[in-house]
């Protein structure tokens, strides 16, 4: 069952509703793209807005950047925690058959602090320099075996399987089974309603699978003289190498989740802005240098995720309201990313910006993504591959977008490549 | 003006000036010394404009502050010391007159 209807709001529309019945949560909105215009309205007359019912409950949405960049940077009063809903809009329920995991990123400190660092140098800067050379070499077989001049799917073909190659790589994954962990990350995040497992029971059974898995990687990696996965990594590591199972396998998810959906749209959301943008599209193919701005520009451009939700832990004031104690807290990163008293321009795509990554994407604070110089170098080893080959990555038909509030996806990109 | 050295992870020094009043952040980016991002904009949340102040200037620049926002972002930064701080967190005061910092291999 749809949560709203799906008739397409206009612009008129929008700017005609009393402006406390408007609601950010519906996923259609996203999915259909118009999602924008609410944002334009609310930062202009109500950065700071209450909804007050929503089928995700009562929640304060915070749309500039500056007020965003304030409740990200102050854990100690808008906390992160699971069981007071977590992170994201949806609260994380408790469900009885589910597993409970134990990931990070829904913690406050200390335990936070002290389970972040034990996983950080796995994707550290000087991690990913070893790693740059298979995972360039992985991308390029990718890219190779691309028909030329012949229409197909670019999500399918491209953003999701190299995503999954650079995962594979990462924790030096078996390479022919490698889209279980592309199914893994889907589970892991997956409700019953979602279609992608039958039960709460089903995804329990899936994830306890995962954990075998995995586990068989380590008990050989750990007899092995260490080497640059993570899975090595982590065997070895004196922070690491004691941690209680499901607290490994916790932390390994939210490493496979994390770099999972992120890139895959970034891969797909940076081909469309580009094909959005002809005189962009020229400059990159005049210059590829422009590539190193070019990546920040197009994950501030994708917001692959939309937002990150905070629970205030005692009353605060942000833009002239009052928070209350309790109240769910809605960090719009889409919104507070097109902000043009921040962003010069910030409603368009522009790829050699100045302070390209001046934006709000990662998150600021201490749940900064911890992956961020990772999805960075994926992209561009991608870009780089890409101008190599293709004159053109033509988009040839309407992308379909994800029915999400939380992931601002692309499922289906057809296109058209042009050789050099 | 204050002067302020840079010294980068393969030895080269740059020494730059910037004016009183701005930060450590301001003297790198508004002199093109490589290896400061500064992706928040100076507001102590990104942790990309990591340094390890000189031993011979710690003590006038200050340690992190244990429970303070920026040693909670530096305790994940690679290669953190004891001479950590973030540049965004040290104010150009004429005290600071040939100061040295040294810039780590890599932002993260």
């Amino acid at each position: 069952m749809s949560i709203d209807t799906m008739e397409l709001d206009t612009a008129e529309k929008i700017a005609a509703m009393p402006i406390d019945e408007i609601d950010v949560s519906r996923p259609s909105l996203f999915q259909q793209d118009t999602i924008g215009l609410f944002f334009d309205r609310l930062r202009k007359e109500e950065p700071v807005h209450y909804c007050r019912e929503s089928h995700v409950g009562p929640f304060w949405s915070i749309t500039k950047f500056d007020d965003i960049m304030a409740v990200d940077t102050n854990h100690k009063v808008f906390s992160s925690e699971a069981k007071l809903g977590g992170i994201a809009i949806q609260d994380m329920h408790s469900v009885e058959g589910a597993l409970e995991l134990e990931m990070f990123i829904a913690m406050d400190p200390p335990k936070h602090d002290q389970q972040r660092k034990a996983v950080t140098p796995a994707v550290a800067p000087s991690n990913l320099l070893l790693l740059e050379p298979t995972i360039r070499e992985r991308a390029c077989q990718i890219l190779d075996d691309l028909p030329i001049g012949e229409e197909f799917d670019w999500v399918d073909k491209v953003s999701i399987e190299l995503t999954t190659m650079t995962l594979a790589t990462l924790f030096d994954f078996p390479w022919e089974e490698r889209r279980k962990l592309t199914r893994w990350s889907d589970v892991t995040t997956a409700a019953p309603e979602t279609g992608i497992v039958a039960s709460y029971e089903a995804r329990r059974e899936e994830l306890i699978e995962c954990a075998m898995y995995f586990k068989g990687l380590w008990d050989q990696r750990v007899n092995e003289p260490p080497r640059n996965d993570l899975i090595s990594m982590m065997a070895h590591a004196p922070a690491t190498k004691d941690m209680p199972f499901l607290e490994f396998l916790g932390n390994l998810l939210l490493l496979i989740v994390g770099g999972n959906d992120t890139t895959r749209n970034s891969i797909s959301g940076g081909v469309l802005a580009l094909n959005q943008n002809p005189d962009e599209y020229r400059k990159l193919n005049d210059d590829p240098s422009l590539i190193t701005s070019m990546v920040p520009e197009i994950i501030r451009w994708q917001t692959p995720l939309t937002h990150m939700r905070r629970t205030a832990l005692q009353e605060w004031e942000i833009g002239g309201k009052q928070i209350k104690k309790g109240d769910k807290v809605v960090m719009w990163y889409l919104s507070g990313n097109r902000d043009d008293t921040v962003i010069d321009q910030a409603d368009r795509f522009i790829i050699d910006r100045k302070n390209p990554r001046h934006h709000l994407s990662f998150g600021y604070g201490i749940h900064r993504c911890m992956g961020n110089r990772l999805a960075e170098l994926q992209l561009r080893i991608i870009w780089e591959e890409i101008h190599k080959r293709f004159a053109k990555v033509e988009v040839t038909g309407q992308p379909e977008r994800l029915y999400s509030t939380l992931v601002r996806g692309i499922t289906k990109l057809p296109v058209r490549l042009h050789a050099r | 003006m204050v002067k302020v050295t840079f010294v980068s992870s393969d030895g080269t020094r740059r020494e730059v000036e910037i004016a009183e009043g701005e930060t450590a952040r301001e003297a790198a980016l508004f002199n093109g010394v490589p290896g400061i991002d500064g992706d928040c904009g100076g507001a102590c949340a990104c942790a990309t404009c990591h340094v390890h102040v000189d031993p011979t200037w710690i003590d006038k620049v200050g340690r992190l502050k244990e429970g303070e926002a920026e040693a909670e972002l530096l305790q994940f930064a690679e290669g953190a010391s004891e001479y950590s701080r973030l540049a965004c967190q040290i104010p150009m005061e004429a005290a600071m007159e040939g100061l040295v910092l040294h810039v780590p291999a890599q932002q993260y």
